[in-house]
């Protein structure tokens, strides 16, 4: 499955898990796969807020560089310090590199996200498949 | 789609099934729906530095002058001096606007007497075989042909490009010395030019077959099989890219336009100015009045970052200050040097090798300096 169904999704292709007041952030399989080899992600530090729907980093394959969007508001509480190093790990495993943690400021933002089978039709539309 | 409103479709090569059937990313290239990548940018560029790619670059376009005024004509349209060709010789060259700005920059092959293939670029294809129907129409003696659907081009690039090559031709690769072609039997097809061209920085051949789908998949398949021991990978443009990127290798639209003179890009070694050795072309009288005001005011410089930060096309380039003088022309992260690298047309006086200078990534100048060009030359000579 390319898109767990526990996960939430933006329509910027950002994944969050959810763990008691805790979200983690990554990018989805598609967002990887679109920019091809990745060679920097830049990410904010611990303790910034980030509000949903606003960037809070970007990542950059050869090709281009991609703005992230954060899907919830929330303060960082730890950043995912082996993409300094190794960026790559993010097109090995989408789902399973994880780049931030942050506390959740109000769950009921996660309402507003997709779900694995509405992000799925998200793209098949934008694809046009 | 609103009535009324016509979409032209992207144009397709012979082998882009074949593109497909391999998973490759498509994208638009100048009109032209071409692969990005297939297995990965990073290993392809690899597989070229280190052993084989194949690319397919069948969107190149083909220009043919035949005849007795056909020096005479290349002479007219291109930089380059023709005359100093062999048969079987190619030169780098391009064609000017009467402002010494670029139409394009193109590969004249002398093909025998009274006869030279000027290869062109793909998003510049119309418009070059009508400028040079334009500029030559009126001319004795030569008769302009453009064979740009008749041809799949195919690039075998790399150290082992010789060595993959070589099972499937009894032409001897050894003895076509670098911008030299010869004719021979290739995978069973009789005739086929063999030039050791390319764009790539790296060693290797480009071939031109009929452009049916069937003999273009085949082909394809028996230089893929041949290079297997070598680790060959096909290759898309974004490995095309990074590779002459890192060679600092003119790419059309980038390092030259119709707003970048010769001298601007660099590349006045291409030009001969000289009009005892060479005679009129279009563009030369820009260019020697370039040279005798003292130059052109900017230069192209080859720039590698030195903070954190990758420079993109169109990024400002700027003195440490903060005050813009150019703008990134093509950067990326270059992937054999493993340095972020870029091209700009920069002020004379910023444009030396060692200056500092720099890039202005989303709102935040990122140091870099000013580097020897090209970023990247290969070591060993073809055998």
């Amino acid at each position: 499955m390319a898109y767990p169904a526990g996960y939430r999704y933006t329509k910027e292709h950002e994944w969050i898990s959810v763990e008691g007041a805790t979200g983690t952030v990554g990018i989805t399989e598609y967002a990887q796969n679109s920019l091809g080899d990745i060679v920097f992600v830049d990410l904010p530090k611990v303790g910034d807020a980030l509000e949903a729907g606003k960037i809070f980093g970007s990542v950059e394959s050869v090709k281009a560089v991609s703005d992230l969007y954060s899907p919830v508001s929330g303060t960082v509480t730890a950043i995912n310090e082996e993409l300094k190093d190794a960026p790559e790990r993010v097109n090995a495993d989408a789902n399973g590199t994880w780049m931030l943690k942050l506390a959740l400021k109000d769950a009921g933002e996660l309402e507003g996200l997709l779900s694995a089978a509405q992000y799925e039709a998200f793209i098949a539309e934008e694809t046009g498949q | 789609m609103t009535a009324g409103c016509t979409t032209i479709p992207l144009r397709k090569t012979a082998l882009n099934a074949v593109h497909r059937a391999l998973r490759a990313k498509m994208v638009d290239f100048g009109g032209w729906e071409m692969p990005v990548e297939y297995s990965g940018l990073i290993a392809e560029h690899m597989a070229v530095r280190t052993g084989v790619g194949l690319f397919d670059v069948s969107h190149m376009g083909d220009i043919q002058l035949r005849g007795p005024g056909s020096l005479a004509a290349v002479q007219r349209l291109c930089m380059n001096d023709a005359s100093k060709l062999a048969v079987g010789q190619a030169q780098y060259s391009a064609m000017l606007h009467p402002d010494g700005t670029f139409v394009d920059d193109v590969v004249v092959h002398k093909l025998s007497d009274n006869d030279y293939l000027i290869v062109i670029n793909a998003g510049t294809r119309e418009k070059d075989v009508a400028w040079v129907r334009r500029q030559i129409g009126h001319m004795p003696g030569v008769h302009v042909s453009d064979y740009s659907d008749m041809y799949t081009q195919l690039a075998i690039q790399g150290p082992k490009a010789e060595a993959t090559l070589q099972k499937l031709t009894e032409a001897e690769l050894r003895g076509i010395g670098n911008y030299r072609f010869a004719w021979g039997k290739v995978c069973g097809l009789y005739n086929v030019m063999i030039a050791r061209t390319g764009y790539t920085g790296e060693d290797g051949f480009e071939i031109y077959i009929p452009s049916d789908e069937l003999t273009s998949a085949r082909v394809w398949g028996e230089v893929l099989a041949a290079g297997a021991e070598f680790g060959i990978l096909p290759c898309g443009l974004g490995a095309r890219n990074t590779l002459r990127l890192e060679a600092a290798m003119a790419l059309y639209g980038h390092e030259i336009s119709e707003t970048v003179n010769v001298f601007e890009a660099g590349l006045e070694r291409y030009a001969q100015l000289d009009l005892a050795a060479k005679g009129d072309f279009v563009g030369r009288d820009a260019l020697v009045a370039i040279e005798a005001a003292g130059g052109p005011k900017r230069r192209l410089a080859g720039i590698e970052m030195v903070e954190r930060g990758i420079a993109r096309d169109g990024y400002p380039v700027c003195t440490v200050g903060g005050e813009k003088i150019g703008a990134i022309a093509s950067g990326s992260p270059a992937p054999f040097l493993k340095k972020n690298i870029a091209l700009a047309h920069l002020p004379v006086r910023y444009a030396g090798v060692g200056e500092v200078v720099a890039v202005e990534i989303r709102g935040q100048l990122v140091q870099a300096r000013v580097v020897a060009l090209p970023f990247y030359k290969r070591t060993k000579k073809y055998a």
